[in-house]
Order: structure tokens, then C-alpha cells, then sequence
């Protein structure tokens, strides 16, 4: 068997696994957005939780982003892959459905990632919450706006323009935890890889190749993220 | 929750505290010197050291680390004959330098920025005081530039050192036996996640805890100019003399 080109291994041809790459990196992008969204709508709470005056629900919420920050990433991982599927199959057992239920390697990546980046984010928004001008939050109070529409009026807004550059850091962060994710056996693109240098023999010309995707996918999100900077920051004046 | 249980995990998972701790300083220390040696390329003002400095940071911040590990370890077996040839083999088949080796130079991309960092703030008055003075190159260097870079990237590298710490876990997916390899083959034996997890992280929690401590302990140490002066005690009993 003669050896396989570079270029026709990982090529688009009937020897070439490039399809294969392609859906696989589609997969890591959909496993970390998820992931991200999950982790925008937990840090939002735990964020709105460390800024509350209760004493209770600051001190849990600061538990949480202490724990978080400070365990490794695969541990969280191999929680809710294993407790997961244990958990799922005791309730199952509850219903008389018998045996072992999985949770699906997708799901399972998204909560652990959401949750994990649940704790940075929210700490880019409670840093990003404290800048927001308290003139404008009592502006917005004397002329009678209610919580909710100050929230999505005022604090939002404002907020988000602030985050975006710790939002950056986060998804980059995101994006590269979601390569653990493949111990769960979700084929996204390093799982494909792996898969692909087995049956091919060749693991350096696949680690690379996905090597090259990761930084095209940070590469194209750092300049997104510097265009959506610039862009919200539009009016106003830096101090530079 | 079953105490007694965890309390076999908790013995079983503290076998693994010395390898973590083993793969996280042996890293940090390489890397370090490494990532000095990043930095100065960087502001070297050399074009093109500037320019594989800046690559090398590039891409070694922007791939996943477990990546980077899976590239070294099975990666490199692609090319075994030519690694046994030039007597590399022993080295690279073995996962515990393997990891050592992707863990340095991961961490040696990052704290590279931090000290960059640091040199970058030290405040330009000094150094032409120092200059004044009749200080220049290594001499300027080791008594002015890196005692206050040293104080300013303290912090940051700090956060880096916690990062290697969790990052050691990795290793497990490469067959080493630290905390977390501990962690997930007890899991897969007993099937007891939730028990096991709270175990595991609370190891990696009291060691990033103490680390965390020694760190704010050296940035005490570092920066008496920034401590109150000790009061000086008068003292009464000279005065009845």
C-alpha cells in the first residue's frame, strides 16, 4: 500500500477525511456555543447573586465561583458524564425504566462547559456591572422605570459593552475546554482526529491539522471580537 | 453521602497529590526560564525575534492544551525511526515527559505575556536613573528592571501557576496516575461521581488554597516599601532611669 500524500489525507477525495474534519470542527463550534450560551445565562444569575445585598445568596454565589475557578475543568466534565447518566437512571428507575440510561456526549459537554464558564463570566459581568454609571442607574429611577426595564433599557446594554473583551477572553477559554469534551466520546474535532490518526497511522498530520482549525477558529473569533468592540464603543471617547 | 467511603477516596486520591505537584512545579520552573526568554525577544526590539516570539505565543495560546499533549505523545510516534535514530525515543515514549513537555511549553506562551508585562511597567525614570548612575546592560537589569518586573507580575503569575495546577489533570488522558486519573478510575469502578468529584476538588481546592498563600506570602516579602513602617516603641522604662 503506498502512502498517502498529506494533502490527500486530509483532502476532500475518496481516501480524504476532510468532510469528516469539517463536521467535526461545525460540532466543536456547536458544543462550545452551547456551552457558552449555558454559561452567559448562569453567570447573568450568579453575577446578579454577588451584586444582591442578601448575604445568603452573595456568599453561595461566591462559593460557586471560587469552587469553580479552582477544580480542574475534566473533573467537571467527568461529573456530569458519569453523574449524569447515574442520575438519569435512578430517576428512570423511579418510572420502572430499567438499566442504564446515558445522557447524550452533547448535552452533557454543554452543562459541564456552561457551567464551568458560567463562573468566569460572571465575574466579567460583575466587573462590567460596576462600571455602569450610578448617575444613569438613578436617572433611570426618577423617571419611573421598573427593575425589569431599567435591566433591559440601562444595565444590558451598557453591561454587554463593557464585557466584551472578557467575553473574548471566556470564549477562547470555552473553545478550548471544549477539546476535553472528547473523553466523553462526542466526535468533535479532536475526537475526530483521534479516530482518524488511528485508522490512518499518521497522528502527527491529524493532531496538526486540528492544531491549524483551533487556531483558525481563535484567530477568526479574536478579530469578531475586535470588530464588536469597536463597534459598541463607537461614540464614545477613550482615554488613551 | 457516605463518609466512610469518602474517607477511603480521600486516601486513595492523596497518592496522586505528588505527581500533580510533581507535573505542575517541574513545568512552571522550565517554562519559566522559557518564557523569560520569550519575553525578551519580544521587546527586544530585533524584528525577527520579535516575530517568532510573537508565533510562537500565537499558537501555542490559541490550541487547546490537550491538543498540544496529544500532538507530542502520539503525534510524535509517526516519526519514530527517525526519534530512535537520533536517540530522542526514550524520551518522547515515555507520558510523564511527554507531558512535562507539552505543560512547559504551554505555560511558557502565557507567563511569556505576564512578563512582558512586567518589564514593559517598570517605570522608565528608573532605568535612566540607573543609567545616570553608570548601570547598563546586565548589571541594569539584574539590581533595577527585573526586582520591579518581578513585583508587578507576581499577581498574574500567581493566577498562571493556579492554571498549571488544574491544567496537570490533562495528563491523566495520556495514562498518568495524578489526582485525576485517580478520580476517574475510581468513578469507573465504583460508579459513585457525585461522592468521588466532592473528594477530588476538594484536594485541588486546599492546593490552589496554599499555593495562593505562599504567593501572597513572597508578594508581602517582595514589597516592604509598601508596608506600613514597624512603629517604633518608645520605651518607658528608659525614661524612669
Amino acid at each position: 500500500m503506498q502512502q498517502l500524500s498529506y494533502f490527500e489525507l486530509i483532502g476532500f477525495g475518496p481516501n480524504g477525511w476532510g468532510w469528516a474534519l469539517l463536521t467535526a470542527t461545525g460540532m466543536t463550534l456547536a458544543v462550545a456555543l452551547c456551552g457558552f450560551l449555558v454559561g452567559s445565562v448562569v453567570g447573568t444569575f450568579v453575577a446578579w447573586a454577588k451584586l444582591s445585598r442578601n448575604m445568603a445568596a452573595r456568599t453561595l454565589a461566591d462559593g460557586y465561583t471560587t469552587v469553580l475557578r479552582g477544580i480542574p475543568d475534566l473533573l467537571v466534565i467527568y461529573l456530569f458524564y458519569f453523574g449524569g447518566s447515574a442520575a438519569l437512571s435512578a430517576i428512570g428507575g423511579l418510572f420502572g425504566a430499567e438499566g442504564f440510561i446515558g445522557v447524550p456526549a452533547f448535552v452533557t459537554g454543554a452543562l459541564a462547559i456552561g457551567i464551568v464558564s458560567g463562573a468566569y463570566q460572571a465575574e466579567v459581568f460583575r466587573g462590567a456591572y460596576q462600571v455602569v454609571s450610578r448617575g444613569e442607574l438613578e436617572a433611570a429611577r426618577s423617571v419611573g422605570m421598573h427593575r425589569w426595564l431599567m435591566f433591559r433599557r440601562i444595565v444590558a446594554p451598557q453591561v454587554l459593552r463593557y464585557a466584551i473583551p472578557g467575553l473574548g477572553n471566556t470564549w477562547q477559554l470555552v473553545l478550548k475546554e471544549s477539546a476535553l469534551i472528547s473523553v466523553t466520546g462526542l466526535v468533535e474535532l479532536l475526537r475526530q482526529s483521534h479516530i482518524a490518526a488511528g485508522s490512518t497511522r499518521r497522528p502527527f498530520d491529524f493532531y496538526i491539522t486540528a492544531a491549524l482549525l483551533y487556531l483558525v477558529i481563535t484567530w477568526v473569533s479574536t478579530y469578531l471580537f475586535q470588530r464588536a468592540e469597536t463597534h459598541s464603543m463607537r461614540g464614545m471617547r477613550r482615554a488613551s | 453521602m457516605d463518609f466512610s467511603f469518602m474517607r477511603d477516596t480521600f486516601l486513595q486520591l492523596i497518592t496522586g497529590v505528588p505527581l500533580t505537584l510533581n507535573l505542575a512545579f517541574t513545568s512552571v520552573a522550565f517554562g519559566a526560564v522559557l518564557a523569560m526568554l520569550l519575553a525578551l525577544m519580544r521587546i527586544s526590539r530585533i524584528r525577527i525575534l520579535d516575530i517568532i516570539a510573537r508565533a510562537y505565543v500565537f499558537v501555542f495560546r490559541g490550541t487547546p492544551l490537550l491538543v498540544q499533549i496529544f500532538l507530542i505523545y502520539y503525534g510524535l510516534g509517526q516519526f519514530r525511526p527517525t526519534l530512535q535514530e537520533w536517540g530522542l525515543w526514550s524520551f518522547f515514549r515515555e507520558p510523564y515527559w511527554c507531558a512535562i513537555l507539552a505543560l512547559t511549553l504551554n505555560t511558557a506562551a502565557y507567563a511569556s505575556e505576564i512578563f512582558r508585562g512586567g518589564l514593559q511597567a517598570v517605570p522608565h525614570q528608573q532605568v535612566e536613573a540607573a543609567r545616570a548612575c553608570g548601570m547598563s546592560g546586565f548589571l541594569l537589569f539584574r539590581r533595577i528592571v527585573f526586582p520591579i518586573a518581578v513585583r508587578q507580575a507576581l499577581p498574574a503569575y500567581g493566577s498562571e501557576i493556579i492554571l498549571m495546577v488544574k491544567a496537570t489533570s490533562l495528563a491523566s488522558i495520556i495514562t498518568m496516575m495524578e489526582v485525576t486519573g485517580l478520580a476517574a478510575k475510581l468513578i469507573s469502578q465504583t460508579f459513585r461521581a457525585v461522592e468521588i468529584f466532592v473528594v477530588a476538588g476538594a484536594i485541588y481546592l486546599i492546593l490552589n488554597f496554599v499555593i495562593t498563600r505562599i504567593i501572597m506570602a513572597i508578594e508581602w516579602w517582595l514589597s516592604p516599601h509598601l508596608r506600613r513602617p514597624p512603629s517604633i516603641e518608645p520605651k518607658l522604662e528608659a525614661a524612669h532611669v
